[in-house]
Order: structure tokens, then C-alpha cells, then sequence
């Protein structure tokens, strides 16, 4: 708790001085908010880092529940399957992102290979502008196997009665899917997506190493929390930096309070 | 009793499975090929999965190994020692302290304690850059940075997932048991170690998994915290041999991040069960 609330209390007051950590914090007002609304940087890190959540966080709980409900089955290949998918999440993040930014080599990575033997020709992905967010996704998703672990546990608990009655009805997998297991399981996917959206907006180690190289920084690349980092510890304005994370709670708090709020009408408490 | 047939659907859906999991792997997989290749044959554009040569795989992996185990700037046996020291500490103490807390929010009634219960969920929602710059400045003041102190002190204060799971486990075991004790002479502690903590082994151990995991992870805390190369974790080490000054081959960059993964995998094969179960039962109490 001490370590919680008392600099969450500290960084609310560092948000409004101007602080250098050498000297002691000089009061500014909302000074450090308006400097950020005129910041390009900073508006480049809030676009990057949007449209890498719009992107990923639907695509990852698609991808998550599809592969959920597949393996929830009984297939003799489940168990192996789920434990290949699962291994990623083990992997930390810095080599996660060193191995991905040589599978994304622009000459010689494995995925421009592959390419390659299909008759295409890869992009630059690290350093191109168009293809970073596209990248960060891809390597995203490889690491989804707690959520893919988490669905295929509520999906198993979804009583095979209804199944079986909607079968009865004549219902087909994908209308089942849509009107038996995802009603059932919509606490556990709005309360899996809420996560997922805390973390992403958070993304930090993997595109500080993807796209930041001793070339520079590619600006496709550039994220929330890395600007703040930057801020703080490479340009010591560290009542700068308290600005933009209180925004980014503030930010949290809003979705996490919309999401609950929109999901009223579509999540299904089960009688306890 | 059904007999076996071959249907259709279910061949189909194995084999896409059967894909899917290669996607999965297959960076891993390069990961290690590359790491066993001379440096010429890892920066080709030919995919090949054994070094040319196939019988030169063993001697070849074992020079990469070799080089990046006792290169000179970036030095892994140390940063393997100082990621094992905060990995001890701080899985002690967030081990401990979150069982203690835990213990306090589900087995005492106390006023308040519903309050406590959701201010502790409701710090899992903050984003960790908003305590970051504080921390930086509060240790300072302490005079811990640029030692591994920061990165495993605060775990002896509990962490908020930790503290939910183990009460949710707690709230099964039976108050019955806290009641013979008490006629026994026991106290809350006691209580704590010689029930809930025997109970509750299981639970403890996914913690204690989870935890070691984080630690080994981290990239950030350590980014911020640990000044010096001599005080560097794996994971900050991997990223220092990545950018050091001229480029380092990728087949040594792969042997390197087999050598910070690999622990973790086997980690993973060993206690498979405690994963899977700990994070079903997570993501599934939301």
C-alpha cells in the first residue's frame, strides 16, 4: 500500500512543479499540462499508441476466444497445442523483442525469408513507418497464452446442457458460439479485456528495443511510456513526466469506468 | 459405446491447430538455430533450420555459448547471480506479505477490512509509470538507486493480484479449523502458520511462480533503478549486449536470449500443472 498510494499522492503534486530531482519541485500550476498540449512528441506518442490498442486489444481477444473454444474441445492435439501457445508468455519481454526484431530483419529475418518464398517482397518492418504498429502487433499476439488458458477454463465451465439444447434447436457452431458461450463467458472476457487495455496502454520494453537503435528512433515507434520515460529520466523533468502519467491514469480510469459501464447490457451474471 | 471414425471436421481442426502451434514455436525454434550457427550462416537469406554442415552443430554451438558466457563487457554469470539474489528476496517477501495480508482480510473482521479489500483491487488499475517517477525520487532520498534494493524491497509490502488470489483461497478453508485452534491456545499467528499456511501450499507455490517469472522479466525497474553495468539483471544485460557499440551477431544475440529463456521454459515443463491452474483461476474470478 505504502508504495502505492503515497507516490501516487507525490506524483500528483510533481505534476504541477517544475522538478529536476536536483533541485526541490518549484510550483507551476497546470503549467506542465498546457506545455504538454503544444508537445508534437507527445501527441505522436498518444496517436501510436491508440492505434496499436484499437488495433491489438480486439484482434488478441478474437484470436484468444477462437483458439479457446478450438481447443476446449476434445482433440487428441489439444494439450500439445495449448502448452506450444503457452510457452510464449514465459518469454520475457526484452527477448521476446530481440528475437522478433531478427525474425523482422528487413534482409535477412525469417518472416522476410518466408515472404520471400512466396513471391513477396517484405518491408522494412523496424524501420518503415507504415509496417512498426503492424509489427508490434504480430509480436503482441505471439504472447496471448494466459488469455487462451484463461478462455479455455470458462468456456469448460459453461454447463453442456445449454449446448446441448441449442443443438437441439438446430443451432450451428458459429450460433452457438455467438449465443451459448460467449453470453456465458462475458464476465470473464470483459474483465480479461479490461487487463488487456490497462497493459497495452502501458507498453513499454518492446518497442523501446524494436525501434530504438543506435540509428535513432524510428517515429512509428514511439509510444506512450516511453516518451514519459524520456521525460523523466533521459531529460530529469520529472514534474513534466508526473503530467503525462497522471493523464494516462486519468485515461485508464475513464475506459475501465466506459467499459464496465457499455458492457452492462451485454454481460451475463449467472446466479451465484 | 461409440466407436472411433474418422470425421472430417475434427482432422481438419487438428491440423490448423497443429499450424497454429508452429506459428507459436517457430520463433522460439529460429531463436535456437541461429544461436548454433556461424555467424556467416545465421545473416542468409537461406532458411535453414542446422548449421551447413549438420555435424558441425555441436562444436559450433558450443563456441557461440562459449563467447557470450564470458564476453568481456556484457557479463552474464554476474547478472545471472544479481537476477537470482532479487529473485530470492522478492519472492520471499511478496510470498509472505501477501499471505500476511491476506490472512488479515479474510480471516479477521475488522471494520474497514471491505474498504481495504477494494482499495487493494483498485490499486491493481494503476499504471505503473504514474509511481515511477516517485519511487525514483523516494529512493534516492534512501539512497538505493543504483543498487538492487528498489527492485525487491517493495515486493515485502504485497502486490494487490497476489493478495486477491491467496484471500480467495483462504475463504475456502474452513473457519472451523480457526476455531478448534483457538481452543487449542492458539493465536493469529498460529493460526497462520501451522493451518493456513500447510493448507494452503498450493496457492503459495503459484504465487511464488508468478513472482520469480515477473522478476526474471522485468526490464523497466532495472532500467530505472540499476546504474551500474556490475548491478544489471539478465534481462537489462540482454538488451545492453543488443545495443552495445557495434553490432552484435545475431547468432551470439540468439545464444544469449536462449540462455536468459531457457530457465524459464524448463521452469515451465517441470511445474506445468501450478501454471495452467493459477492462471485459470486468475482470470476466471474477475
Amino acid at each position: 500500500m505504502v508504495f502505492v498510494l503515497l507516490p501516487m499522492g507525490l506524483s500528483l503534486y510533481f505534476s504541477l512543479t517544475d522538478y529536476s530531482l536536483l533541485e526541490s519541485p518549484v510550483w507551476v500550476g497546470a503549467g506542465n499540462y498546457r506545455r504538454l498540449m503544444d508537445d508534437p512528441r507527445f501527441w505522436l506518442s498518444v496517436r501510436n499508441t491508440l492505434l496499436f490498442a484499437f488495433v491489438f486489444i480486439p484482434a488478441a481477444t478474437a484470436l484468444s476466444l477462437v483458439l479457446a473454444v478450438a481447443l476446449s474441445g476434445r482433440l487428441r492435439v489439444g494439450k500439445l497445442v495449448q502448452a506450444c501457445i503457452f510457452i510464449p508468455t514465459l518469454v520475457p519481454m526484452v527477448a521476446t523483442a530481440v528475437v522478433f526484431s531478427w525474425l523482422f530483419n528487413g534482409e535477412y529475418g525469417l518472416v522476410n525469408a518466408g515472404l520471400r518464398a512466396i513471391g513477396l517482397e517484405g518491408p522494412s518492418w523496424l524501420t518503415s513507418r507504415a509496417w512498426a504498429v503492424p509489427a508490434l502487433v504480430l509480436l503482441s499476439l505471439w504472447s496471448i497464452g494466459q488469455q487462451v488458458v484463461v478462455y479455455i477454463a470458462a468456456v469448460h465451465e459453461v454447463p453442456a446442457e445449454l449446448h446441448e439444447a441449442a443443438r437441439l434447436d438446430g443451432m450451428s457452431v458459429v450460433g452457438r458460439f455467438f449465443r451459448v458461450t460467449l453470453p456465458m463467458i462475458s464476465p470473464v472476457v470483459l474483465f480479461n479485456v479490461i487487463v488487456l487495455t490497462i497493459n497495452t496502454l502501458q507498453v513499454f520494453a518492446q518497442p523501446y528495443i524494436l525501434f530504438r537503435t543506435k540509428d535513432g528512433q524510428n517515429d512509428a515507434g514511439l509510444f506512450y511510456t516511453m516518451h514519459l520515460y524520456d521525460n523523466a529520466f533521459v531529460y530529469q523533468q520529472m514534474g513534466y513526466a508526473s503530467a503525462m502519467a497522471w493523464i494516462q491514469l486519468v485515461v485508464v480510469l475513464i475506459l475501465t469506468a466506459a467499459m464496465w459501464w457499455a458492457s452492462r447490457r451485454f454481460v451475463h451474471y449467472r446466479a451465484a | 459405446m461409440k466407436k472411433w471414425e474418422f470425421k472430417p471436421g475434427v482432422a481438419v481442426l487438428s491440423v490448423a491447430m497443429l499450424a497454429i502451434a508452429l506459428a507459436f514455436v517457430m520463433p522460439l525454434l529460429w531463436m535456437i538455430s541461429t544461436s548454433v550457427k556461424p555467424e556467416k550462416q545465421a545473416a542468409s537469406q537461406a532458411i535453414r533450420l542446422l548449421p551447413d554442415p549438420a555435424s558441425s552443430t555441436l562444436p559450433q554451438a558450443a563456441e557461440n555459448y562459449t563467447a557470450v558466457w564470458h564476453d568481456s563487457t556484457v557479463q552474464f554469470p554476474l547478472y545471472l547471480r544479481n537476477t537470482l539474489i532479487v529473485a530470492m528476496l522478492s519472492v520471499a517477501g511478496m510470498t509472505l506479505s501477501s499471505a500476511v495480508v491476506a490472512y488479515g482480510l479474510s480471516r479477521i473482521r475488522w471494520k474497514g477490512r471491505g474498504a481495504m479489500f477494494a482499495i487493494t483491487l483498485a490499486t491493481m488499475m494503476i499504471p505503473f509509470p504514474v509511481l515511477m517517477v516517485p519511487l525514483f525520487a523516494i529512493f534516492k532520498q534512501l539512497g538505493w538507486n543504483g543498487t538492487l534494493a528498489p527492485l525487491w524491497v517493495p515486493a515485502w509490502f504485497g502486490g494487490a493480484f497476489n493478495i486477491f488470489m491467496l484471500r480467495q483461497f483462504f475463504m475456502g478453508i474452513p473457519k472451523e479449523l480457526d476455531e478448534a485452534a483457538r481452543i487449542d491456545g492458539m493465536g493469529h499467528w498460529g493460526i497462520f502458520w501451522r493451518i493456513i499456511v500447510p493448507l494452503s501450499k498450493p496457492a503459495l507455490a503459484v504465487v511464488a511462480l508468478f513472482h520469480f517469472v515477473y522478476v526474471w522479466n522485468d526490464f523497466i525497474g532495472p532500467l530505472i533503478y540499476l546504474h551500474h553495468r556490475d548491478t544489471y539483471t539478465l534481462a537489462l544485460g540482454l538488451q545492453l549486449y543488443q545495443s552495445q557499440a557495434g553490432q552484435t551477431p545475431w547468432n551470439l544475440l540468439m545464444a544469449a536470449s536462449t540462455l536468459v529463456v531457457l530457465p524459464l521454459v524448463l521452469l515451465f515443463i517441470v511445474t506445468q500443472g501450478s501454471f495452467v491452474r493459477g492462471i485459470s483461476a486468475e482470470g476466471l474470478k474477475g
